[in-house]
């Protein structure tokens, strides 16, 4: 009788988490460009594959030491990857979605260039005399 | 300070060692100490990942409060995507925001940077100097100091005391 409640409560968490994974894979195919999707996907995949790990704990209580391991693992490798996903994206100009609001980064990397080009050119100009 | 390195990396190891054998033999416990007494001493030449990393027992607190942040937080982002997904006009706002960290120590910035990944609707893009670059899906405000105050600090004011 408690085994079956505790499979129940497993199955109830694993099945929240399974739904989370859903929506997140909705969200890749709804969202306009890579940027937004990178967003739904992360955070519905990071609690979505913890919460059936979770679930799993309760179904198999003596996995304990191997699912914390693991649930370990993806709440640190998931935000690692999903930013080295993005950064790589914005480097090779990917373009944002039309209605974007703002881009204080290219902006920022404008100022830079700038400043980088100033330097060279008082650099020639040295040179030269 | 280096043997404060090498004894949290020779812990974690230890402890990541026994949670996967889930067994507290004689053996398998001196087969994991060994080669976790060895592997930091090999690898670890020159680690200074954990210097900065604080004991003290308001820190502790502290980093259990951050952990219920986290958690809170992370849950919360997961209804927003979605309530965004499943909404037919698909309410989005995006752009790319500077926001500014008082944080010092590089693992401090890191987690600061991968919880930020997790929180409600923002991600960590960019991290130039002491300013994050974020992409925001619903921008609030297009200000330095406004947009920290609404992205970093609540998890700024837990990670000063543990990591500074």
């Amino acid at each position: 009788m408690d085994n079956n409640l505790m499979e129940i409560i497993g199955g109830a968490i694993a099945i929240g988490g399974s739904i989370f994974l859903l929506l997140g894979s909705i969200g890749l195919i709804r969202m306009p460009d890579v940027y937004n999707r990178i967003q739904a996907g992360t955070k519905a995949s990071t609690l979505g594959t913890m919460l059936s790990l979770v679930g799993l704990f309760f179904i198999f209580p003596g996995w304990f030491g191997k699912l914390m391991v693991l649930i370990l693992f993806v709440l640190i490798t998931n935000p690692v990857s999903s930013h080295t996903l993005a950064r790589a994206a914005y480097f090779i100009k990917i373009p944002l979605t039309k209605i974007t609001k703002v881009d204080k980064l290219k902006e920022h990397q404008e100022i830079d260039e700038s400043r980088n080009a100033h330097l060279r050119k008082v650099k020639i100009k040295k040179e030269g005399e | 300070m280096k043997w404060k390195n090498y004894l949290i990396m020779f812990s974690m190891l230890f402890v990541i060692w026994l949670l996967l054998n889930n067994s507290l033999e004689a053996e398998v416990m001196l087969l994991g100490l060994g080669v976790s007494l060895v592997l930091p001493l090999l690898l670890c030449g020159k680690c200074e990942v954990f210097t900065n990393l604080s004991f003290s027992p308001k820190a502790i607190l502290y980093s259990f409060m951050f952990l219920f942040t986290f958690i809170v937080e992370l849950f919360k982002a997961n209804f927003d995507v979605a309530r965004r997904v499943l909404s037919p006009s698909l309410p989005i706002n995006p752009g790319i925001v500077e926001v500014k960290t008082k944080l010092k120590s590089k693992i401090g910035r890191v987690i600061l940077a991968d919880s930020i990944t997790l929180t409600p609707g923002t991600f960590t893009l960019e991290l130039v100097g002491d300013s994050l670059f974020i992409h925001w899906i619903d921008v609030k405000s297009t200000d330095v100091e406004e947009s920290t105050r609404l992205i970093v600090e609540k998890f700024e004011k837990y990670l000063e005391v543990m990591y500074g």
